[in-house]
């Protein structure tokens, strides 16, 4: 029987003890007409680890990945083997949420270990220990700033660019509605990708309460003018929630000193601080905020503290927001932290180190921008939002329609980027591409040739369907 | 020993090999958006990081080291095999973006596993993208409201909890735009029906309900519940967390619940990973199939499988996570039901009984107080230690610090609340006989040692890494990061 020790004898003799003569009687309070007698042939039977392993082996060889030149929220970033390695121990694996505080040292130490990392690399005074992805990071974000911001009185309006990740805006919109709060999307600038200042300023001009979520890079890979944008909503009263990419934090400046103030609130997806693509998750959210705001942050907080002998330990605190002790009153009904991959992650800064961490980020912006330069030296392909700065990732148009290559790449086994077919864009289609340090050269030039061969098949083609390339 | 890795950092060491070796230019960028100064991170060596986080790691109590009995939690056995099996690299590599072409493999294990949660709850379809069970909770909930809305009925706007819910459910219920009613419980532990029948209503967007109870037992007038909430036009949301109970055995689907979630990380034994990540699966009954959250796994009629949409579900509530949830943990609860496979699965519900059920009988003969003496006990039970409070002045908290010397993880203490000085003690099916004997030895003897020498008792733990911790301290004067010396942050300032 898996994972159940019991030999017949014990079993007999531990119903002995209860009195009963079968297992089926430990449930004789439950109605007969709810039980059923088994389990329908639906479910399959049971088989051994060796037959499921070649299952399993199978289906992962079936799913070998095509070269990546896709990012979207979710990067291809070297992992060092000690993360996994320590992160898969036992201790770390199979250890549950820390509230046995003497029993979970370890887990809290390396929580508050991550807390101070976030808190640095975001400029701010306080972190959680994270929260379950980038896009409900920044949909609790917005709950928080709203909170912030007064919204039983006030009822802010949430300002969301239309340049955030669209998954994400749809997240936000999920977690919003049945609280029903406004959301007004701010449009960008068709020609620099940016945040569209002749719709921002009158609209911020007219507010005296409310939130403005600004991304950088926003999801067009751009550099938005953070700093300025800071200032003047915060000059109107509004919170600002910067939503960053954590590798680009090695070279950007933190959200906590944006403007005069710093912004409010940071948050992002912390996958590409060593977690695997892994088909969208586990992944980890983060949020840093100041201290004047950390009643209002949800999630789990750890806390240094002393024990009976005066020494140092670790400790969850603050839980006074949490639901297991505010219940309906609570700052969210958020529970878990995704432990396992704020291990990750702090194994991941660990080793880096901050000059590591800019290392990658220098050579995933140089990368990107070899990759930019030799797509764009082909006949009919350009930037869309061209001479605004970008740091890892970048939005081409070409000629020929955007999905239509990106099939024709995907058959030549290149995942060629994300198709901003959601966006209304007055080049009428475009692609955005990334590359990490991960990408070579050669595998930057195969891109390049096969997409000049994609071009060339595609000319006088009606587009409905990829071409055959020999 | 509590060094912190920061306090290991050295200017200028470094982990060599694990990042480009050279600094590239990023001159391009403009001067004003770039880092004035490098974030603090440690400068260490890899061995520094691993014998680091190694002896961190030592300091954790956890399932692969010891007994484990925190009750509502399900601290089973993480099986080796599901997390070597998810971390294939054919499935760790896959972008979530790429098309279902490249992912083919992957999404079979996902159907399948829908297909199985289908079968083993009796709903009618079950998705898998909430990232923990709170996060189903609250889809389930944003799920009622579109519901009633859809049929204009917008004057319900409660929901019904139990006074021993999880805190997770008023939580949930808040966020989901309602007001919460509490449901006292009733003298044997259960749901209060006279109170029930009183506050069902107009206003009545649904209950939600943990079966069996967080109090440790079976809610028996669950068909009566069913009824009377439906005939008012409410609906029944089933909490999972206690899915081990009685799996394999009673479908939330024939007990005539609406909405579901599952929590895969109790139930079907995936890791918890010192507070997460978690991964709920989520299911419904036909009516309420049109607003499930997107995406989920679909098969074409050629046999291929894909993502479903918005463009497929206009009435979906919406998304739940940027991509597919926690995609990786539903892999290894996939590997967990195949390998436990349909008998499998119900004998987990047998020996999560048997086991509860004999602690808590062994428990009672050696003179401890059952909160429910005369039901018979769920895949935990509740021993309520006011006696021993009342006459040795030693306490619950007091109890499960002095198991931790014993070597043993406490069970879970002062929840259900409205139980006095309680433990809910949730062994699992995976433990033996002898480490639950083990167990009362150990209580008796920390009974014992509450008449010999309470104050033994009072200041434990005594062999943990640390003892007792200033919890009013760490609440009054919050340290809550590191920071170099000379430039800490002043709290409050």
């Amino acid at each position: 029987m898996p994972f159940i020790p019991h030999t017949p004898p014990e079993t007999e003799a531990m119903l002995g003890t209860l009195g009963l003569s079968s297992l089926e009687a430990l449930f004789d309070e439950i109605p007969a007409a709810l039980q059923i007698e088994s389990l329908p042939e639906s479910v399959p039977e049971g088989v051994g680890e060796l037959a499921l392993g070649r299952i399993m082996r199978e289906r992962a060889r079936r799913d070998d990945p095509p070269l990546c030149f896709l990012g979207a929220g979710a990067y291809e970033h070297f992992i060092p083997a000690a993360v996994w390695d320590i992160v898969t121990r036992g201790e770390f694996y199979s250890a549950y949420t820390p509230y046995q505080a003497e029993a979970s040292q370890g887990t809290l130490q390396l929580i508050y270990e991550f807390q101070s990392m976030m808190v640095e690399l975001t400029g701010l005074e306080v972190s959680n220990a994270s929260l379950y992805d980038g896009a409900s990071a920044l949909a609790e974000a917005c709950l928080m700033a709203c909170r912030l911001a007064g919204w039983d009185t006030d009822s802010p309006v949430v300002l969301l660019p239309e340049a955030v990740h669209p998954a994400y805006r749809a997240v936000v919109r999920t977690v919003l509605a049945p609280q029903s709060i406004p959301i007004e999307t701010v449009p960008f600038d068709r020609r620099t990708g940016l945040l569209d200042a002749r719709w921002l300023e009158p609209r911020l001009a007219a507010l005296k309460a409310g939130v403005l979520v600004l991304p950088q890079p926003n999801f067009f890979g751009l550099i938005e003018s953070v700093t300025e944008w800071t200032e003047a909503a915060q000059a109107r009263g509004l919170r600002v929630v910067g939503l960053v990419n954590p590798t680009a934090l090695a070279l950007l400046e933190p959200p906590g000193r944006w403007g005069s103030r710093g912004a409010d609130i940071a948050c992002g997806e912390g996958q590409p601080l060593g977690a695997p693509l892994s088909s969208g998750g586990p992944y980890l959210g983060f949020m840093t905020t100041r201290f004047d705001c950390v009643r209002q942050m949800p999630g789990r907080i750890v806390g240094r503290t002393v024990d009976a002998d005066g020494r140092p330990g670790y400790t969850l605190t603050l839980q006074a927001r949490e639901q297991h002790i505010r219940r309906a009153r609570a700052t969210s009904n958020i529970c878990t932290n995704q432990g396992l991959l704020v291990t990750a992650a702090t194994l991941y800064l660990s080793l880096l180190g901050p000059t590591g961490l800019r290392h990658v980020a220098a050579a995933s912006h140089a990368r990107t921008r070899e990759l930019v330069e030799a797509l764009t030296g082909l006949p009919g392909v350009r930037r869309l939002f061209d001479g605004t700065p970008f740091f890892h990732e970048c939005a081409l148009t070409a000629d020929q329609p955007a999905p239509y290559l990106l099939e024709a790449l995907a058959d030549q086994g290149i995942l060629g980027g994300y198709d901003l077919g959601g966006f209304d864009l007055p080049q009428g289609s475009g692609w955005l591409v990334c590359a990490t340090e991960m990408r070579t050269a050669p595998e930057i030039a195969r891109y390049r040739e096969t997409l000049e061969r994609v071009l060339k098949a595609g000319r006088g083609h009606s587009h409905r369907s990829a071409p055959v390339i020999s | 020993m509590s060094e912190l890795i920061f306090n290991r950092s050295r200017p200028g060491r470094r982990a060599g090999g694990l990042a480009p070796d050279s600094e590239e230019s990023a001159a391009d960028l403009p001067a004003s958006c770039l880092r004035k100064s490098p974030p603090l991170l440690p400068e260490v060596s890899e061995l520094d990081v691993v014998r680091h986080y190694t002896r961190l790691s030592q300091k954790n109590f956890s399932i692969d080291t010891h007994f484990y009995p925190l009750g509502s939690c399900t601290m089973k056995y993480n099986p080796r095999a599901a997390n070597r099996l998810a971390m294939l690299e054919g499935f760790l590599s896959g972008h979530p973006l790429a098309p279902v072409r490249f992912k083919q493999g992957f999404l079979e294990c996902v159907f399948e596993l829908q297909e199985i949660l289908q079968s083993v709850t009796g709903m009618s379809t079950v998705v898998l993208s909430p990232m923990a069970g709170a996060q189903g909770e609250f889809a389930g909930i944003a799920m009622m409201r579109r519901y009633h809305r859809s049929r204009g009925d917008a004057g319900r706007t409660e929901i019904l909890v139990p006074d021993a819910a999880h805190g997770t459910n008023p939580a949930s219920a808040i966020m989901g735009g309602f007001k919460v009613r509490e449901i006292p419980t009733d003298r044997e532990g259960d749901v209060d029906l006279g109170a029930l029948k009183a506050a069902v209503g107009p206003a009545t967007a649904g209950i939600m309900l943990t079966n069996p109870s967080t109090l440790g037992v079976f809610e028996r007038r669950i068909t009566d519940i069913a009824t009377l909430v439906h005939g008012a036009g409410g609906l029944l949301y089933y909490d999972g967390a206690n899915l081990n109970a009685i799996l394999g055995r009673v479908r939330p689907g024939d007990m005539r619940f609406d909405i579901l979630h599952l929590n895969l990380h109790k139930t079907f034994s995936t890791p918890h990973g010192g507070g997460g990540p978690g991964a709920a699966a989520l299911g419904v009954s036909a009516r309420l199939e049109p607003f499930l959250p997107i995406p989920f796994v679909g098969r074409d009629p050629t046999g291929g499988l894909r993502w479903i949409g918005e463009a497929e579900r206009p009435d979906s509530i919406g998304r739940l996570s940027a991509f597919m949830g926690n995609a990786g943990v539903l892999l290894r609860a996939y590997a967990y039901t195949r390998l436990l496979g349909r008998e499998g699965l119900r004998r987990v519900s047998a020996f999560a009984a048997l086991n509860a059920n004999y602690l808590a009988r062994r428990l009672e003969a050696a003179g401890f107080e059952l909160a429910f003496p005369r039901r018979r006990a769920s895949h935990e039970c509740i021993v309520t230690l006011r006696r021993e409070a009342r006459e040795y002045g030693v306490t619950a908290m007091d109890f499960a610090k002095r198991l931790l010397d014993h070597g043993m993880h406490a069970p879970t203490t002062y929840f259900p609340m409205l139980i006095p000085e309680c433990l809910l003690i949730e062994p699992t099916e995976t433990e033996s006989r002898d480490t639950l004997d083990a167990f009362v030895e150990a209580m008796v003897q920390i009974r014992n040692e509450a008449v010999t020498d309470p104050g033994r008792v009072r200041a434990a733990p005594w062999t943990t890494p640390v003892r007792r911790l200033d919890d009013v301290r760490a609440a009054r004067e919050p340290d809550l990061a590191w920071r170099p010396p000379g430039r800490e942050l002043a709290p409050g300032a």
